[in-house]
């Protein structure tokens, strides 16, 4: 009897294991490709980084039930599901990247630098170097994310502290500040060096502004230039609703995807992109009607998409395993919108954009969908039970692509079998 | 057992007739205006960002008091609630009058799975922070 009940639980767990594997992971996929939870309910996974051996780190915006904030997972057996994680770290945060034997991890006021071992196992957890410290955070927008060039330089997104600069946020009626002081700690991108310890603002530089909140950024070997995604505005029809009703706000403004370089504006917070007109909007807080076009100096946007979706993470893909019109395409993670409401949600995929020689070659197409669990059409309308949202993204030494979720704290890992 | 079911009938018809209640459906149209591109339809707020009305401890609570300077006056710090933190900025509504403040916390205080005493005008006059 005791051997029966064995048999029968083994036998669940193979099928409960296959059926992962068969439906992979509930995501929907184009043709030939797989996915595998490569680890489940680890915490609220933001950003995450692959050694080159394929140990994976992911960053916490809180610490876990076990107190940690910044996880390892390693796949021994190679099954594509993580069969060794441990943690470290006690503060919340979004931004974490691998280079070598160099993690960064971001808190939302500070960028930290830890050391890995041959086994790509942290040196220091209690004692990392403070990279850069001080930076601001005001609840809003306050998540540090980054990225890093070629040559030892760290970008960290400082986001606005506000939706649209008003002197009162959020209040109907508040006029735009002229100019906008946030520009001056946030709203943009800083570089620091990757190497200088206890840097503050006056080490680094901004390297480019006017944007109002990215998440997702990542480096373009190709182009050797820096791109992000800019999370648009919201609530126009709440603050406006005699320019704005509900169906415009819900696809107004465009989220944008920008190539900086330095200097750079992107415009936020005098204009917004609209994507029926693709034109650059002089926003209602700044004079605008909906019409009104401004941001004669500002930066058009390399690729845009459909309002609110909130991009989180942004990778070019430079592997191989993938099929051929993959290589250097941008996959975008969209983490899913909540001002489209009354009307249904968007986003709560993962995007592709083809690019050639550092430029968008062709449109974007949904790459990786099925996150929220719901049935295949069916549209969020209640964003807190939506099962995954879409966070960061990293590409494994093999190829593979993982997307983590902050929602249920699951790592998905994504592969093409030939 | 006749006497029981006349008097489960009546509970049940009082209970109906205070949900569809005027003060309540006046407050329901507040909300679709005011509160629901952040709140959300169901109630349920977005994680992380803008703190659930359904299932709230505070929303419910019987600090009415604080509730209504949140509505008035807005909030833009950080709130824990039931174990999570939301850090989106709440707009002020101070052109809203003290009955349709009344209207709008029956109504929420008395949607989804929350069920709380209903806020009264008297009640709201009695807070002072108005502009």
């Amino acid at each position: 009897m005791k051997n029966l009940k064995t048999i029968i639980f083994f036998a669940v767990v193979i099928l409960a294991l296959n059926l992962n594997a068969q439906n992979n992971a509930g995501l929907k996929l184009p043709e030939g490709f797989k996915a595998t939870l490569f680890a489940d309910t680890i915490g609220s996974a933001r950003h995450i980084a692959i050694t080159k051996s394929g140990v994976v780190f992911a960053k916490l915006m809180y610490p876990n039930k076990a107190g940690k904030s910044i996880i390892r997972l390693e796949d021994v057996n190679k099954d594509g599901i993580a069969d060794k994680i441990n943690g470290w770290a006690n503060y919340g945060g979004t931004g974490i990247i691998i280079k070598g034997k160099d993690l960064y991890a971001t808190s939302d006021n500070d960028v930290y630098l830890y050391q890995l071992n041959d086994k790509d196992e942290v040196v220091n957890p209690l004692s990392p170097k403070t990279i850069v410290k001080g930076l601001i955070a005001k609840n809003q927008h306050a998540s540090k994310s980054i990225t890093l060039d070629g040559d030892n330089n760290v970008y960290v997104n400082i986001g606005a502290y506000s939706n649209a600069c008003q002197e009162k946020d959020r209040t109907p009626g508040s006029k735009g500040m002229m100019p906008c002081p946030i520009l001056d700690s946030a709203g943009g991108i800083w570089k620091f060096s990757g190497t200088k310890e206890n840097q503050v603002y006056g080490d680094g530089k901004r390297y480019a502004t006017g944007l109002r909140n990215v998440v997702g950024l990542d480096w373009n070997t190709q182009s050797n230039s820096l791109f992000v995604m800019q999370h648009g505005r919201d609530q126009l029809n709440s603050f406006y609703p005699t320019l704005y009703n509900d169906a415009q706000n819900a696809e107004l403004p465009a989220e944008t995807m920008y190539e900086l370089h330095e200097g750079d504006n992107a415009g936020w917070p005098y204009v917004y992109f609209d994507p029926y007109q693709k034109k650059k909007i002089l926003a209602p807080e700044y004079g605008g009607d909906g019409k009104k076009e401004g941001g004669e100096n500002a930066l058009n946007p390399t690729v845009f998409f459909p309002a609110h979706m909130a991009p989180n993470g942004l990778l070019f893909y430079t592997g191989d395993q993938f099929p051929a019109k993959y290589k250097n395409g941008a996959f975008i993670a969209f983490h899913g919108s909540w001002n489209r409401a009354p009307l249904p949600q968007e986003g709560y995929f993962v995007a592709f954009v083809p690019f050639k020689d550092g430029k968008p070659n062709g449109e974007w197409e949904i790459f990786a969908n099925g996150f929220s669990g719901l049935a295949e059409g069916e549209k969020v309308t209640n964003v807190r039970k939506v099962k995954s949202r879409p966070c960061g993204l990293a590409q494994g030494p093999d190829g593979s692509l993982y997307v983590s979720d902050d929602a249920r704290g699951s790592i998905f890992k994504i592969s093409y079998a030939k | 057992m006749a006497k029981q079911l006349t008097i489960l009938f009546s509970t049940l018809l009082f209970f109906t007739i205070s949900a569809n209640a005027q003060d309540v459906v006046k407050g329901k149209k507040i909300y679709e205006t005011r509160c629901l591109a952040c709140h959300q339809a169901d109630g349920g707020g977005v994680p992380n960002m803008n703190a659930p009305l359904d299932g709230s401890s505070n929303l419910v609570g019987n600090n009415i008091a604080r509730l209504v300077k949140i509505i008035r006056g807005g909030y833009s710090e950080k709130i824990a609630l039931d174990g999570y933190y939301y850090n989106n900025v709440m707009t002020a509504n101070p052109d809203l009058k003290d009955e349709d403040i009344a209207n709008v916390l029956s109504y929420v205080r008395n949607s989804w799975s929350n069920k709380a005493s209903k806020v009264t005008v008297a009640q709201v006059q009695a807070v002072k922070n108005k502009k």
